[in-house]
């Protein structure tokens, strides 16, 4: 049963050529039964493999390669197309091929009239290279059907290029997916082509991610050229056995790919590509942007983690870098207006919490985190899709409310979804493995209260902006009248993942309150933990202490956004307030930074020599000859007398040249 | 035998195609693909042969060789032999003059006959290039190439189509004339030191000769083809030939005989002068560095598409350049893939430029914009084509790249890093591409047909060939690797040599 892993990227690659070649001839309804079918029928073969791999037992077997071919072989080089299938990389493709379906079922309908239709222009989006926002043209009419079909080819080709990310055995095959993942984002981010703000954002999230993936394939230069192979696990036990803990090389690689990571997964200081890329249609932004390709940097991190073990200032890296992200867009988070803005900050604060994760080695925390926040940020895009069109294209979360009534089922899972991303304690997905990182950010060797402090403090801003959407975009008045009512395309998704995001915690309970510890022992062959020595009392005093956080940034968002809204317009009206919000809204200040020293300059150069200088040093050249040849040509007048007079001067001047000297 | 017959199948069809265009204007153009059909199996059967014979013929140097006396007075013989290296070049030679007919088909309707009669022979001269193992007789196809190329430029060309012939002729033929300085010196020190008059490729590999003359000579050689190339600063003629040519003339321009330029460093520069070479290695690789980056910081620059796409060219030749210098099997490899990908993609950008403008009237991308909705195919093929010209993995482009960097990060760390920027660089131009023509809203009004099914089939093999060399290719790096390994061999052996 294991045999048949290739066929888990191989069926959205057949949905993918089947809709790209031959696309033009179906119904939508053809279209939609390719484009989703395919990732149902790998979800339903990764189950499979699942299945043969853990057995009944539901313990790990043991890890299993499928080579399909070998891509090159050149002076030892061989890298492969392979898969590799052990319990991370299970962990990862069950969630893609999971999501991914639902998500891909959820497009099926929320596509149909949107296929034809852009976005408006978001909200304080700001502009990479290209062409300056300019408000969107109506309707793109004329290209109805080939938009619904060209959004699932899309679709599909970036669960293909995912899952080949994941699986892949070897770094070389992984960058494959990596760049492919890249390529799809841009796609699909561009999917409203005629709106130039989201050619931009599409452009600049492959460019700033490429910054990365440049980092990246330096860091695969390095490895290979020290240790000889690409091949993941090999390339582990020789970085094991060849680089003690702390060499120079092993700390180059790791921050080379440290590189990578954080341009894919929107970490400091690459992470201004992120909210731009919510220009792309909501099912995009849940998939991509939320929860599978933009974690891809911890999955990298959590695959090599040899490589980090043996680097401990990159690790250290890891963690700092974390712990300032979740923090930083925290904050931005809870000024945002529009809604996908806001999730999508706090997209990137969440990976924080991975990467700090990482950083403090407790891998298969970080990996638990990623599972949860799969579920319910993927949730919460979905929900908040179906508000988005319900309400005509309207962004504005003060723009919203009272929604609770017009769509029930929205209203209680966007609370569910919202709840766990808050940590809402005991009975949400997010609480255990927010809870479970910041546990292992006091505990673990490699921690420190510094890093714990962060992530306290980044649970309680959590809470707060979470329901900060809640309460202005579900309570209140109306301000809108609610159109649209999702259907069950739409409905369906949204029930799996609200349960997803309950349950999915009780994988993984700690000490206290019920001690499972089915997700550690699963992944523990392939990400080890640490033994921790600190008693149980510090334990459930901490984990009371991430409770009341979460609780209070619930109760101040309560007291703050629905009892007394006054009191946000007071502070934001001093003087100190507004400039702070405007700060953050335009998240830190860091595309202006990246504008002026980067953009600009780029610009400059690349205008000021448009024409190519060293070619007008030719042309100069070629002037001067012309030049050279008008001056002789005009001796040539074909007058006698003139040429008899040069004549005799010349002689007159050889003479005396002769006699003077 | 079949050496011979593969140029001379091309040079007696070109005036046929000429002649018979009196009589039915159709006929030319068939007659051109007819007799590159022939030629394209004839070069299949090589390869296919040579496939079946690769465990004996590890031993023997060629895998095809001919030679007939031609002026033995001066040592000059009609010397063609094959390796892989020459193989994988006539393959890509054949299959984009198949290409270049196809893009032609409906775009020259003026003096057709003498369009395909230029067209066939620069062909042949490019095919004599790859095969040629005497220089003497080298020099006369460097130059067979040259003068039909001119003409295709300056008769069919657009706008400023008689300064850019000017400007490509005057380019080229300075560099020529270094070389054929150079070549004439080596066979005098030759000469000078065995008594043998000879221009025979093999006999003068290993000739040694003072340090000094022999950076010279060499850099008589690097001249020729750094021109061709084109190696930054010598690359001014290439954007106005590029742009200026008709369609056809682009993608062979493009495809083939930029890669004279790399072969000639392969084959000639570094194996004749291999100790001036390495001397002269980091110059070149930082040539090759600044070529990688200032051709992309241009091409992004460009409004007209042409012009950004012949920029684009300097970008990636910058990356064999690089490749060429490292002057290691993975390096190697890597200049070889990135050449022969170049070709496809770059003679596929220019065959979808050329189509565009046959469409529209103008390469002006500014007048340009929102064109995905007109024509939806056209968008998906060029989309396609771009991203595979940035490098994404799963193109042979990538790979070219990849392995370029990573054997030259083996020689030089620092100018690795830098070029691998070049990978951004070519990122921000090649969506500039998609952006100004696809994307955005409508520039006018413009109301086009898409793509005939003719350029269908066309850009679909070239998709195929291209997918081929990104995920399957390890036939062409087989082919290849002998006939580098050989070439590194005389390297390696004349050092040797001289170190006694």
């Amino acid at each position: 049963m294991l045999d048949l892993l290739w066929l888990v990227p191989a069926l959205p690659l057949l949905g993918f050529l089947a809709l790209a070649v031959a696309g033009g001839w179906f119904s939508r309804r053809t279209i939609a039964l390719i484009g989703v079918g395919s990732v149902g029928l790998s979800l339903a073969v990764a189950g499979l493999v699942g299945f043969a791999f853990t057995g009944l037992s539901g313990t790990p077997g043991r890890p299993y390669d499928q080579i399909l071919w070998t891509w090159l072989q050149i002076s030892g080089f061989g890298p492969t197309i392979g898969f590799y299938l052990d319990s991370l990389s299970l962990v990862m493709m069950l969630v893609i091929t999971l999501v991914g379906f639902l998500i891909h079922l959820y497009s099926a309908e929320f596509m149909l009239d949107h296929g034809k239709e852009p976005a408006p222009a978001g909200l304080g989006r700001a502009g990479g290279i290209g062409q300056a926002g300019v408000s969107a043209p109506a309707g793109q009419a004329g290209e109805n059907d080939s938009g619904y079909r060209r959004f699932f080819a899309y679709m599909n080709l970036f669960v293909v290029a995912m899952l080949t990310l994941v699986l892949a055995d070897n770094l070389l095959l992984l960058y494959l997916g990596w760049e492919g993942v890249g390529l799809c984002s841009y796609l699909l981010i561009g999917f409203w082509y005629r709106d130039p703000a989201n050619g931009a954002a599409a452009q600049k999230a492959f460019i700033v991610t490429r910054l990365g993936d440049v980092a990246l394939a330096i860091g695969l230069f390095v490895l290979l050229t020290h240790l000889g192979t690409l091949n993941i696990q090999d390339l582990m036990a020789r970085a094991a056995e060849q680089w003690p803990v702390g060499s120079g090389l092993a700390t180059i690689a790791a921050f080379l790919l440290l590189g990578g990571a954080i341009g894919k997964s929107a970490q400091l200081p690459l992470q201004t590509w992120l909210p731009d890329a919510m220009a792309g249609p909501t099912p995009v932004s849940a998939l991509i942007h939320a929860a599978t390709m933009v974690t891809a940097g911890m999955y990298l991190i959590a695959r090599t983690h040899v490589l980090y073990s043996l680097a401990p200032t990159a690790q250290a890296a890891v963690a700092v870098i974390g712990a300032v992200t979740l923090l930083l867009a925290a904050c931005s988070a809870l000024v945002q207006r529009d809604i996908k803005r806001v999730l999508a900050y706090s997209t990137i604060s969440q990976i924080g919490y991975m990467f700090l994760a990482l950083g403090v080695g407790a891998w298969a925390a970080a990996l638990f985190h990623f599972t949860t926040h799969a579920f319910f940020k993927a949730l919460l895009f979905l929900a908040a899709g179906v508000v988005i069109r319900s309400l005509h294209e309207e962004h504005d979360i003060y723009r919203m409310g009272g929604l609770r009534h017009a769509l029930p089922v929205t209203f209680w899972t966007f609370l569910i979804g919202a709840a766990s991303l808050a940590g809402f304690p005991l009975v949400t997905a997010g609480f255990y493995s927010k809870d479970w990182i910041l546990w292992e950010a006091w505990a673990s060797p490699l921690g420190s209260p510094w890093l714990w402090g962060a992530g306290l403090c980044g649970a309680f801003l959590t809470a707060l902006y979470s329901f900060r959407l809640v309460f202005n975009v579900f309570f209140g008045e109306a301000k809108a009248e609610a159109g649209s009512r999702p259907g069950l395309m739409m409905k369906g998704p949204l029930i799996v993942l609200a349960a997803g995001s309950l349950v999915a915690g009780f994988l993984e309970v700690p000490r206290v309150l019920g001690d499972v510890s089915l997700f550690s022992e699963f992944t523990h062959s392939v990400l080890p933990s640490f033994e921790t020595a600190t008693s149980v009392t510090t334990e459930s005093a901490l984990q009371i202490v991430t409770m009341l956080a979460a609780l209070l940034g619930i109760s101040v968002a309560y007291v703050l956004f629905l009892r007394r809204p006054g009191l946000v317009t007071a502070v934001i009206g001093t003087a100190w307030g507004s400039a702070l919000s405007r700060f953050w809204i335009e998240g830190w200040g860091f595309d202006r930074l990246y504008d002026t020293w980067f953009v600009r300059p780029f610009l400059w150069v690349a205008q000021a020599n448009k024409d190519d200088l060293i070619d007008q040093v030719y042309s100069g050249l070629a002037w001067l000859i012309r030049q050279f040849f008008a001056v002789l040509h005009r001796t040539q007048t074909g007058q006698v007398r003139w040429y008899a007079a040069i004549l005799a001067a010349g002689s007159v001047v050889i003479v005396a040249l002769v006699v003077l000297s | 035998m079949i050496l011979v017959w593969l140029i001379v199948l091309l040079l007696a069809a070109g005036p046929v195609a000429w002649m018979l265009e009196r009589r039915e204007s159709q006929w030319s153009r068939w007659i051109a693909l007819g007799a590159l059909a022939i030629d394209l199996v004839l070069a299949l059967i090589l390869w296919t042969e040579r496939e079946a014979t690769v465990s004996l013929s590890n031993q023997g140097v060629w895998l095809a060789d001919l030679s007939i006396p031609w002026i033995p007075r001066f040592g000059i013989t009609f010397h063609l032999a094959l390796d892989g290296l020459s193989l994988l070049l006539v393959l890509l030679t054949i299959f984009l003059g198949v290409t270049a007919v196809a893009a032609s088909w409906t775009e020259i309707r003026e003096r057709a006959g003498f369009f395909y009669f230029n067209l066939l022979w620069v062909l042949a001269g490019v095919l004599g290039v790859f095969l040629a193992m005497d220089l003497f007789l080298f020099f006369v196809f460097w130059e067979v190439m040259l003068v039909p190329m001119y003409f295709l430029i300056s008769v069919w060309g657009h706008e400023h189509r008689v300064y850019a012939a000017v400007k490509f002729f005057l380019f080229t033929q300075a560099g020529s004339l270094l070389m054929l300085i150079a070549i004439l010196g080596l066979t005098f020190i030759h000469t000078q030191q065995t008594g043998v008059v000879t221009f025979d490729y093999q006999q003068l590999l290993g000739t040694t000769m003072d340090q000094t003359v022999a950076l010279w000579l060499m850099l008589g050689f690097f001249a020729a083809f750094a021109v061709k190339l084109p190696a930054v600063p010598f690359h001014a003629w290439l954007p106005d030939a590029h742009t200026e040519a008709p369609t056809g003339g682009s993608v062979i321009l493009a495809g083939l005989l930029l890669k004279t330029g790399a072969y000639g460093l392969i084959r000639f520069a570094v194996p004749l002068f291999p100790d001036a070479a390495q001397a002269f290695a980091p110059v070149a690789m930082v040539l090759g560095m600044v070529g990688i980056l200032y051709g992309a910081v241009l091409a992004f620059a460009q409004t007209d598409l042409k012009r950004l796409v012949a920029y684009s060219s300097i970008s990636h030749l910058g990356f064999v350049l690089l490749g060429v210098f490292s002057w290691n099997a993975i390096a190697l490899e890597g200049a070889v893939m990135q050449m022969l990908a170049h070709g496809i993609t770059t003679g596929a950008l220019f065959i979808l430029a050329g189509a565009l403008q046959e469409r529209l009237g103008t390469r002006d991308m500014r007048r340009m914009g929102g064109l995905w909705a007109t024509v939806p195919r056209f968008g998906a093929i060029t989309l396609v084509f771009s991203i595979a010209s940035l490098g994404l993995p799963g193109s042979g482009n990538f790979l070219g790249e990849f392995l370029v960097l990573l054997g030259s990060y083996r020689a030089n760390v620092l100018v690795t890093v830098l070029a691998a920027l070049g990978l951004v660089a070519a990122v921000i131009y090649s969506l500039a591409i998609m952006q100004r023509i696809f994307h955005g809203p409508a520039g006018e009004s413009w109301t086009a047909p898409d793509l005939s099914t003719r350029d269908l089939v066309t850009l679909g093999a070239m998709i195929a060939v291209q997918v081929w060399l990104g995920l399957y290719p390890q036939p062409v790096l087989d082919t290849a690797g002998q006939a580098l390994q050989n070439l590194r061999g005389f390297g390696e052996v004349t050092v040797l040599i001289s170190r006694r």
